[in-house]
C-alpha cells in the first residue's frame, strides 16, 4: 500500500486527461465534418414544439433554484469540515465527537429556520 | 515512481479507460435488452447475434449525423457542454481499486489508476464538476426547454450531492482514511463489508447516486413528457452522443464506487485461502497475479449487478414529481444522514459495529406501524 | 531545470492568462468558465505543495459549489439588456482606485509576511494531508472551528431574507 503519498502519485491523471481530450477532440472534429449541413430558417430556431419562437430563453430563473444553490454551498463546505474529523474520529474520541455534535447542532438549527420559513417548500 | 512504474501505470490507465468506453457501449445494448426482457419483448437482435453489434451500428448513426447547431445558440458553450459532460464522466474512474497488485519484475504495482490520499474527494471534486456540462449546455441552447432541463438537473445533482458526502462520512469514521484501497483494505472479511455495518448509509448512497446519474426515478431533467428532451433538446450528432454516452460512463462508475465501497470491492469470502492455494501451487508471483485477476473479476461481477439494478429500477418505478424529489432530498436523506453520522460515532465509541442497524430498525417498525394504522383499502370487486 | 519547477511555471502561466480572461471576456458564462480553469490550475498547485486535501477542498468548494452558484446568479440575471449605463467614468474611476488600494496592501502584505525556511532532509512530506490537518484543525483551532458554524447560521438567514418572495415576481 501506497505510504508516502507524494506529488508525483498524481501523474497518471494527467495521462488520462490527454487521453480523455484526445478522444473527445478527435470525435467532434470527426462528427463535424462527417455529417451533412443543411441550413433553413425554420430548422435554425429554438425547438418550441412547433409554434412560433416567442423571445428567447435568456429570461430569469425562479429564485428557488438560486436559494437551493447558496444552501448548497453551504452544507458542502459543513461536509467538507466533516472529512477531516471523520478520517481521525477514532483519534479525536469522545472530546471530538462533542465538539461536532456541537457545530453539527448549531447548524440543524439554522436548517429547521430554512424549512420553516418554507424555502424548500415547492408548489 | 520510476519509468517502468509510470509506463505499466499507463498501461493500466490505457486499459481502465478502454473498458470504461467498452462498458458504457455494451450498457446502452444491455439496457434494451433489459428493457426487452421486463417488457417480454425481444430487444435488439437484427445487427450480429443476439444484436451484439447494435452499440457499433448506432455510434457509426450517430458519427454520421448532422452536427447542427442552432443559429441563435452561443457557439462554443454549445460545443463545450457536451464536452465538460463527458470529460468528468471519463476521467472519474481514476482512482477506483479494481485489483489488488500485479507482481511484475520484482515491482508490486496496484491495478489502480492513482492511489492518493485523498481518494474518494477525487470522486467527488469529478461528479460536483459534472453539473457544468448540463448547465453550460441547456443554457447555450438558448431554449426554453434545454434551459429549465438544465437548471433542474443541476439543482437536483447539487441537492443530493450533500446527502451524498454525509453517508461517505460514516463509512470514513470506520476506516480512518480517505484512500479507496484503504477502505477496500478494511472490509476484508465478508461480514465487515460496509453494506452490513452501514446499511442505512449504503440505501442513502444509492438513491443518491440515481439521482446524479439522473437515472429513473429521478430522471426529470430528461422527462420527455414535460420538457420534451430536456438539456439535450437541440442537440445532435455525436454531441448528443456524449451526452447520452456520459451518462452510462457514470453509471459504470457510480456502479464500481457502491461496489468499492460498500460491498468490499474486490474482495470475496474465502479470498486468502484461494489467494494460499494458488500462490502454493503455482509459485509466488503467478498464483498472486491469478488471485489478482479473480478479485478483478469478481469487483466486476458487483459492478455488473449494480449495473442491471439501474436498469432494473427504470423499468421498474415511475418518475417523482419535482417536490418530491426536492423534498426526499433535503428533508428526508440529509437529516437522516446525519442521523446515521450521530448513531455511527456513538457506536464506535462504544464499541458497537453494527450500531447502524438500530436507526434500520426503528425505521422498519414505524413503517410497520404506520401501515397498520392507516385505513384499510377496499377491495373494489372486479367484475369481467 | 528540474520537472518540478517546469510544471510549476507551466501551471502559473495558463493561471495567469486563465485569470486575465475572466476580467476580459465579454461574456459572463466564458468568464466563470475561465474561473473554473483558474481554480483547476491553483488546485495544480496545491498538488505540487502535496496539500492533496486541499486541492481535493478546492475542487469541490470553489469549483464544484461556489461556481455552480455563480452560474445560477447569471442564469438568474437578465442578460438581454446590456446595463452600458452603469458603466460612466466615476464607476471606472471608482473601480480603479478600489483595485489599486487593493493591490498596494497585497503588495504590503507580502513584504510584510516572511516565509519561515524550512530544511529538506527533516521536512514531513505528510503535513499537508487530510490526518495532520484535521488534528491541528479540531485540537488548535477548535474555537475559530466552532466559530464558523455561527457564521454558517448567520449565512443561512441571510439567505432565507434574500430570497423572499415579493409580489408580481416572475418564475418558472
Amino acid at each position: 500500500m501506497n505510504t508516502t503519498y507524494l506529488p508525483s502519485d498524481y501523474l497518471p491523471i494527467f495521462i488520462q486527461l490527454v487521453l480523455a481530450l484526445g478522444f473527445i477532440v478527435g470525435s467532434m472534429i470527426v462528427s463535424h465534418n462527417i455529417g451533412p449541413k443543411r441550413h433553413s430558417e425554420k430548422k435554425d430556431d429554438p425547438f418550441e414544439c412547433g409554434i412560433p419562437v416567442k423571445g428567447d430563453a435568456r429570461t430569469p430563473i425562479s429564485i428557488k433554484y438560486f436559494l437551493i444553490a447558496i444552501l448548497f454551498v453551504l452544507f458542502d463546505v459543513e461536509v467538507i469540515f466533516l472529512y477531516p474529523w471523520a478520517v481521525n474520529f477514532k483519534g479525536l474520541g469522545m472530546e471530538g465527537f462533542i465538539e461536532m455534535i456541537l457545530f453539527m447542532g448549531l447548524l440543524l438549527a439554522g436548517f429547521y429556520y430554512i424549512l420553516r420559513k418554507g424555502v424548500l417548500k415547492w408548489e | 515512481m520510476n519509468l517502468t512504474e509510470l509506463i505499466i501505470k499507463s498501461i493500466i490507465i490505457l486499459v481502465i479507460f478502454g473498458v470504461t468506453l467498452v462498458i458504457a457501449m455494451y450498457s446502452t445494448w444491455a439496457e434494451r435488452k433489459v428493457a426487452g426482457f421486463m417488457q417480454d419483448r425481444l430487444g435488439p437482435n437484427r445487427a450480429g447475434p443476439f444484436g451484439l453489434l447494435q452499440p457499433l451500428a448506432d455510434a457509426g448513426k450517430m458519427f454520421f449525423k448532422e452536427d447542427f447547431i442552432p443559429s441563435q445558440a452561443n457557439k462554443w458553450l454549445f460545443i463545450i457542454g457536451p464536452c465538460l459532460a463527458i470529460l468528468t464522466a471519463l476521467m472519474s474512474s481514476a482512482v477506483i481499486p479494481f485489483g489488488d497488485s500485479i507482481r511484475y519484475e520484482g515491482l508490486t504495482i496496484p491495478v489502480q489508476g492513482v492511489e492518493i490520499n485523498i481518494g474518494i474527494l477525487y470522486v467527488f471534486g469529478v461528479v460536483s464538476l459534472g453539473v457544468y456540462g448540463i448547465m453550460v449546455g441547456g443554457w447555450a441552447s438558448n431554449n426554453k426547454f434545454s434551459l429549465l432541463g438544465a437548471i433542474r438537473a443541476a439543482s437536483q445533482n447539487i441537492s443530493y450531492e450533500i446527502a451524498m458526502g454525509l453517508a461517505i462520512i460514516a463509512i470514513l469514521m470506520m476506516t480512518g482514511s480517505l484512500s479507496l484501497r484503504s477502505i477496500v483494505a478494511g472490509q476484508e472479511s465478508f461480514l465487515t463489508w460496509n453494506v452490513f455495518t452501514q446499511p442505512l448509509g449504503f440505501i442513502i448512497f444509492l438513491t443518491c447516486a440515481f439521482a446524479e446519474c439522473n437515472r429513473t426515478p429521478f430522471d426529470l431533467p430528461e422527462c420527455e413528457t414535460e420538457l420534451v428532451g430536456g438539456y439535450h433538446t437541440e442537440y445532435s450528432s455525436m454531441k448528443l452522443g456524449f451526452y447520452l454516452f456520459a451518462e452510462y460512463i457514470n453509471m459504470f462508475v457510480s456502479s464500481a464506487v457502491i461496489s468499492t465501497l460498500y460491498f468490499g470491492g474486490y474482495h470475496y469470502p474465502f479470498m486468502n485461502t484461494v489467494h494460499n492455494a494458488l500462490t502454493g501451487s503455482l509459485g509466488e508471483v503467478t498464483g498472486h497475479n491469478l488471485a489478482t485477476l479473480i478479485g478483478m473479476l469478481v469487483l466486476f461481477a458487483k459492478i455488473f449487478f449494480f449495473i442491471f439494478f439501474f436498469m432494473w429500477v427504470r423499468w421498474t418505478l415511475p418518475r417523482f414529481r419535482y417536490d418530491q424529489l426536492m423534498n426526499l432530498g433535503w428533508k428526508s436523506l440529509i437529516p437522516l444522514s446525519i442521523l446515521n453520522v450521530v448513531v455511527t460515532g456513538f457506536g464506535l465509541l462504544y464499541d458497537i459495529e453494527y450500531a447502524s442497524w438500530l436507526i434500520v430498525i426503528v425505521m422498519v417498525v414505524l413503517a410497520v406501524m404506520s401501515s397498520a394504522r392507516a385505513p384499510k383499502r377496499v377491495v373494489q370487486p372486479q367484475r369481467s | 531545470m528540474k520537472a518540478t519547477e517546469i510544471i510549476f511555471y507551466v501551471l502559473t502561466a495558463i493561471t495567469l492568462l486563465s485569470a486575465s480572461f475572466v476580467v476580459t471576456a465579454r461574456n459572463p458564462v466564458h468568464s466563470v468558465l475561465a474561473l473554473i480553469l483558474t481554480f483547476f490550475c491553483l488546485t495544480g498547485h496545491y498538488v505540487l505543495m502535496n496539500a492533496q486535501f486541499l486541492a481535493a477542498v478546492n475542487i469541490i468548494v470553489y469549483a464544484g459549489a461556489i461556481m455552480v452558484l455563480f452560474l445560477f446568479t447569471i442564469m438568474f440575471l437578465n442578460l438581454q439588456k446590456e446595463d452600458e449605463e452603469s458603466k460612466t467614468t466615476l464607476t471606472k474611476m471608482a473601480a480603479v482606485v478600489v483595485g489599486g488600494v487593493l493591490l498596494v496592501v497585497m503588495v504590503a502584505v507580502f513584504r510584510a509576511a516572511s516565509v519561515a525556511p524550512y530544511d529538506p532532509a527533516t521536512y514531513n512530506t505528510r503535513v499537508g494531508l487530510v490526518e495532520s490537518l484535521g488534528m491541528v484543525l479540531y485540537k488548535d483551532y477548535l474555537l475559530p472551528f466552532e466559530l464558523a458554524s455561527v457564521l454558517f447560521l448567520v449565512a443561512m438567514v441571510g439567505a432565507v431574507m434574500l430570497g423572499k418572495r415579493e409580489p408580481g415576481d416572475r418564475h418558472f
